[in-house]
């Protein structure tokens, strides 16, 4: 056989080899990080902090973008509804598009970018400037101390920052439909309360957004602690979180929404 | 290993993959002394650092600190440890999102249940010792590098260790902050009674401040004795590493092919 072919042969077992063995660092570090995160919630102040940075700084993009996306779909729906004479059901196309799908989907993909860059690139720059060292050497764990409130807050905002680029999107469909097209008051909101179920849309909605929280916190943190200490390692990084967790989360909901959506109406 | 020993270290071998880093290292380090580990870049020097502090195992041999062998303790152990040990490191290494204040008073908080007005005082005590009580409310970012360094300094003997180990503490710093570093480990040594290791290749500056110096090159110990000896050794390593010289048995040129091969020269392409 050539040896060319020989080499890549071998190129392509080492990539695989590489892979699987990272995957399983990579679960190895989302177990100690949850077995660790006792003292996240013994001294919750380490969280709260967090939930600011991850959390309340990244409500501006979200009701932003909240809006508009909410705006488009009350465009976009009335558009195609008034086809059928059926633009009073704007109001359903709008809350059921956002609780079931855009919300979390969309407010996770915003959510990796904005918070998961952020951890990323500060844990990773933590980690270069020997911080996390220095705490190694004075007895104190990275993981339980830095690791598991950042990736606690994550999880933690993750759904409240969904519900509210939901609620943000239906105010958003609400202003265009009904404010400026002129939809009825009424039927756009008493349609939305008929077709919105709880269990089936609100709860499965939250649970998304719970999977979707743990999912881009857990890739955040791994990536940002295993990040090579220099400045092109982190960079490095924080753009495997943010590619790694939209294709997560884009995955995922596939998954999640075939599981919970399956025959239904 | 005598009571006064804190330090010992027994053939020690370290190897990253094939490279091999420490060869058969013997050092003993004693109480309330300050010892500088010398040696070009790359010689192995900060790794000696980390194996002391147990981050990596090695090969073969041991470092034994306080009479236990660090590679040996299991990691409740070795955390017990290393509450008796501190390491500054080479840029500091503060924590960037705690204030000064929060930084010396980082150990305290963790290790300790000391009522926060004690911590407090503790604080400052540690920032006054290394005259920076008046920054104790700035960021990180906010500090030259000499002041960053010092308040390290202040953190590392936040908990009054029996070991500290300096990484390169003189890099980058001006001659003002060079002398005022090397002052504040000595005079810091000498009155809390602990003992400092002091990895560095600033010759003059560690000279002045240390008890007894080791030369490592190529992962062997080339030289070592007092400060005295070493100024007065004849030895053509230490020769040539305390005076600057460019080449002696340090070469200057990184080993390669010949000259004349790289650059084609040889028959047939001349």
């Amino acid at each position: 056989m050539p040896r060319r072919i020989v080499i890549g042969i071998r190129g392509v077992g080492h990539r695989v080899i590489d892979s699987i063995w990272r995957l399983g660092y990579a679960s190895r570090f989302f177990l100690l990080t949850l077995l660790k995160s006792g003292i996240s919630f013994r001294r919750f102040g380490l969280v709260i902090r967090e939930l600011y940075f991850t959390g309340v700084l990244s409500l501006i993009i979200i009701i932003v973008s909240g809006l508009f996306v909410g705006m488009v779909l009350g465009l976009q729906g009335y558009e195609t509804l008034q086809r059928f004479g059926a633009e009073s059901a704007v109001g359903t196309m709008v809350a059921l598009s956002l609780v079931r799908e855009l919300g979390p989907v969309v407010a996770a993909l915003l959510f990796a970018s904005r918070a998961g860059s952020a951890i990323t690139a500060e844990i990773g720059l933590m980690k270069a400037t020997d911080q996390l060292a220095a705490m190694e050497m004075m007895a104190v764990d990275p993981i339980a101390r830095v690791v598991a409130p950042r990736f606690w807050a994550g999880v933690i905002s993750m759904p409240f920052l969904a519900a509210m680029f939901s609620v943000v999107g239906v105010f958003g469909g609400y202003l265009v439909a009904v404010v400026l097209i002129g939809v009825d008051d009424g039927s756009f909101w008493s349609q939305m309360q008929n077709a919105v179920d709880f269990r089936y849309d609100i709860v499965n909605g939250v649970i998304k957004t719970c999977v979707f929280g743990v999912a881009v916190t857990a890739i955040a943190v791994f990536e940002g602690y295993d990040a090579s200490p220099t400045a092109e390692g982190v960079s490095g990084a924080t753009t495997r979180t943010v590619v790694t967790s939209s294709l997560a989360i884009l995955g995922l909901d596939f998954v999640l929404t075939s599981v919970m959506f399956r025959g239904m109406s | 290993m005598t009571p006064e020993t804190l330090v010992e270290i027994k053939g020690l071998n370290f190897s990253y993959g094939e490279r091999s880093i420490l060869k058969g290292v013997n050092m003993t380090m004693s109480r309330g002394k300050v010892i500088a580990i010398m040696g070009g870049s790359g010689s192995g020097k900060t790794t000696l650092l980390r194996l002391i502090g147990g981050a990596v195992r090695p090969s073969s041999g041991y470092v034994k600190v306080a009479g236990k062998v660090v590679h040996e303790l299991k990691r409740d152990e070795l955390f017990e440890m290393r509450r008796k040990m501190s390491m500054l490191f080479q840029f500091g290494a503060l924590f960037t999102d705690l204030s000064v204040f929060d930084n010396v008073a980082f150990q305290m908080r963790e290790h300790t249940d000391l009522p926060e007005s004690m911590i407090r005082d503790l604080v400052l005590m540690k920032l006054q010792a290394v005259g920076l009580r008046g920054v104790h409310n700035l960021m990180p970012a906010q500090l030259s590098g000499g002041m960053a360094r010092r308040v390290a300094l202040a953190r590392s003997i936040a908990l009054d260790p029996l070991l500290i180990m300096y990484d390169e503490p003189f890099t980058g710093l001006d001659p003002i902050s060079l002398t005022v570093i090397g002052n504040l480990i000595r005079r810091l040594t000498d009155a809390l009674g602990m003992t400092s290791i002091v990895v560095t290749h600033d010759v003059q500056e560690s000279l002045k401040i240390v008890d007894y110096v080791y030369f490592i090159s190529e992962g062997v110990i080339a030289a070592h004795g007092t400060p005295a000896e070493v100024r007065g050794s004849v030895a053509p390593f230490v020769h040539q590493f305390v005076h600057g010289e460019e080449d002696g048995p340090v070469s200057f040129h990184y080993p390669a092919e010949t000259y004349a091969s790289d650059l084609k020269l040889e028959k047939g392409f001349a």
